[in-house]
């Protein structure tokens, strides 16, 4: 069997039908890592042994016993704790931390049955766009190995699109899910805040953080969703979704009001990313969709609010790694203090180091008002903003990134450019919106996104759009990777 | 644009030491993304109230009832040095 045709939904209709076991299909996945790895690097660490005895155990099981996604394989951003696993967030200051409990998005894919194929990398604790600030090794694109995959998500993003597993889930604070979804070509969703609890997601920055899917497939993305979202006691933030979602079926989008983002199309946005955005507008407006250009004035702002707000909250959650609890301690310290500032120099790279030093200085005495109390009245404004454009619009449309997929090295020198990179995304996060990108097209023979934004809880809504231009573009999920399919 | 000193009292704050290299860079870089975020001066924020939490909740409840935690050595079982089922750490300085 092809890999690539494995979507989850294809999977699930193998093993209801009897014409493959979970084991057959995690062994696809599994050599399917073992053949391409070593050129894409998604993975941190692969399960075959835990993976093949929860694929052994549904095989065992009656099929009449089993739940619909029984013996389904997924791959998991190593940001979730998963009890037994070790769990270190892209970072060295928790190698060899292993949680001692699920994630509730772990535990809700446990209890449903999923295979675990393995943990994949990311940006260290989710800080980047590119995934090179993992502390372990840097991920490469499948559709160009000399290329980034985009990040924090983007060992999810680039396992999915090189078919190393159906589907994955990440996690998205300024774009982590869409942006390397984007760069990859496939699809990711960032659901509305609080649609799924982030009990066992190691913290970033806790009023923008949310978990979500990675696929090859809009019914995909929708399934993902559906199985991990639920109102959980153990985050008081989680809402879950006010209704069920069920899978997509619209293929035309007569009557649907899409506003395009004036100020996402501006001069940072390349020109092959603007022609691709360009026909698929053209593709909406043959479905019926009707689009009209929107400015959101305040959304320009949207990436320095982030830089105080996502700082600020990092500084602060990150002050537990302190080499008490767990994670690594420093070898040498004479004291207390000397232990802490040893360890937590010894254990974050310079990303994460850059960040927490930005929130702790936005955040001291003399500079409160002046940053923090600044970039929460702008994220009122951003958040006006886009209500007022869902007064005249059912849905908004942007391209994900304003560029491809850049080459590795492009812009670790240059913190800034690397933080524009989620210009287009963002905002979505300040006002806890949820938001898909769906491929789109190519530029350069590399995958472009199209980013749609929904107000608060429209994650069905956005499904059926999405699902109705993911068959209209058709395109295809099948990079060439160098040294494997050529 | 920040200064040493300051750098090295944020990093003081952060928790962090420093290399010599470390404290050149991050003076350079943080000077460049304050100076950047400092762009939200541009609007006018005059009577905008501060946004905490984008999805509006209060008061979320739950039965109080107790579900079953971690026991002792798991909660401890991370952790690099225990004494006796506690965190063993250094003298305070």
């Amino acid at each position: 069997m092809d890999a690539f045709e494995l979507t989850a939904t294809r999977c699930r209709e193998l093993l209801a039908s009897g014409e493959a076991s979970s084991t057959e299909l995690t062994r696809i996945f599994l050599d399917r890592i073992a053949a391409t790895d070593e050129h894409v690097s998604a993975y941190l660490s692969v399960d075959t042994e835990g993976a093949l005895a929860q694929a052994g155990a549904v095989d065992a099981k009656d099929p009449a016993d089993r739940g619909p996604w029984e013996g389904v394989p997924i791959a998991l951003k190593d940001i979730l704790c998963v009890q037994g696993w070790e769990t270190t967030c892209g970072s060295r200051i928790l190698r060899g931390y292993r949680p001692p409990y699920d994630a509730t998005a772990v535990t809700r894919l446990r209890d449903a049955g999923l295979v675990f194929l393995g943990r994949l990398n990311m940006d260290e604790f989710a800080m980047g766009s590119s995934t090179e600030n993992s502390s372990y090794h840097v991920t490469r694109n499948p559709w160009d190995l000399d290329r980034v995959p985009g990040g924090s998500s983007g060992g999810s993003a680039a396992c999915v699109a090189a078919a190393q597993a159906p589907w994955a889930l990440g996690t998205d604070t300024g774009g982590s899910i869409r942006q390397p979804a984007s760069l990859c070509g496939v699809v990711g969703m960032k659901p509305t805040y609080g649609a799924v609890s982030r009990y066992g997601l190691v913290a970033f920055a806790s009023s923008l953080d949310q978990i979500g899917p990675l696929t090859r497939t809009v019914d995909d993305a929708a399934a993902l969703l559906s199985l991990v979202s639920a109102r959980d006691p153990r985050d008081s933030t989680s809402t879950g979704l006010p209704a069920p979602i069920v899978p997509p079926t619209a293929t035309d989008l007569t009557g649907r009001r899409f506003g395009i983002v004036s100020e996402y199309l501006g001069e940072a946005c390349e020109p092959g990313v603007r022609r691709v955005f360009a026909e698929t507008v053209k593709a909406i407006e043959a479905l019926g969709g009707e689009c009209e250009e929107v400015s959101l004035p305040s959304v320009q702002k949207g990436v320095a609010a982030y830089y105080i707000i996502a700082p600020a909250e990092a500084s602060s959650n990150l002050a537990r790694f302190d080499g008490v609890r767990y994670g690594h301690r420093t070898a040498h310290s004479e004291d207390l203090l000397e232990m802490y500032t040893r360890t937590r120099s010894e254990g974050f790279g310079p990303e994460v180091k850059r960040r927490i030093m930005i929130g702790t200085y936005v955040l001291s005495a003399g500079y409160y008002d002046a940053y923090y109390g600044q970039a929460q009245r702008t994220r009122t404004l951003i958040i006006r903003d886009f209500e007022q454009a869902f007064r005249r619009f059912d849905l908004l449309i942007s391209p994900t990134s304003p560029t491809v997929a850049f080459k590795i090295g492009e812009r670790t020198a240059d913190p800034l450019a690397m933080y524009l990179s989620d210009l287009c995304t963002i905002p979505v996060n300040l006002a806890g919106l949820p938001a898909m990108s769906v491929p789109a097209g190519f530029s350069e023979g590399l995958p472009v996104g199209l980013q749609i934004i929904g107000p608060h809880f429209s994650e069905q809504a956005l499904l059926e759009a999405a699902h109705a231009i993911e068959a209209r573009l058709a395109v295809p999920v099948r990079p060439q990777i160098a040294g494997v399919e050529s | 644009m920040i200064t040493r000193a300051e750098v090295e009292h944020i990093a003081r704050l952060s928790r962090l030491g420093l290399e010599e290299d470390e404290l050149e860079s991050l003076r350079h870089d943080l000077s460049l993304i304050l100076d950047y975020v400092q762009t939200l001066g541009e609007l006018d924020l005059a009577g905008v109230p501060p946004t905490a939490h984008a999805v509006a909740l209060k008061n979320v409840f739950r039965p109080d009832v107790p579900w079953e935690g971690l026991d002792h050595e798991e909660a401890v079982a991370g952790a690099p040095d225990v004494e006796r089922g506690q965190f063993a750490v250094p003298r305070i300085g």
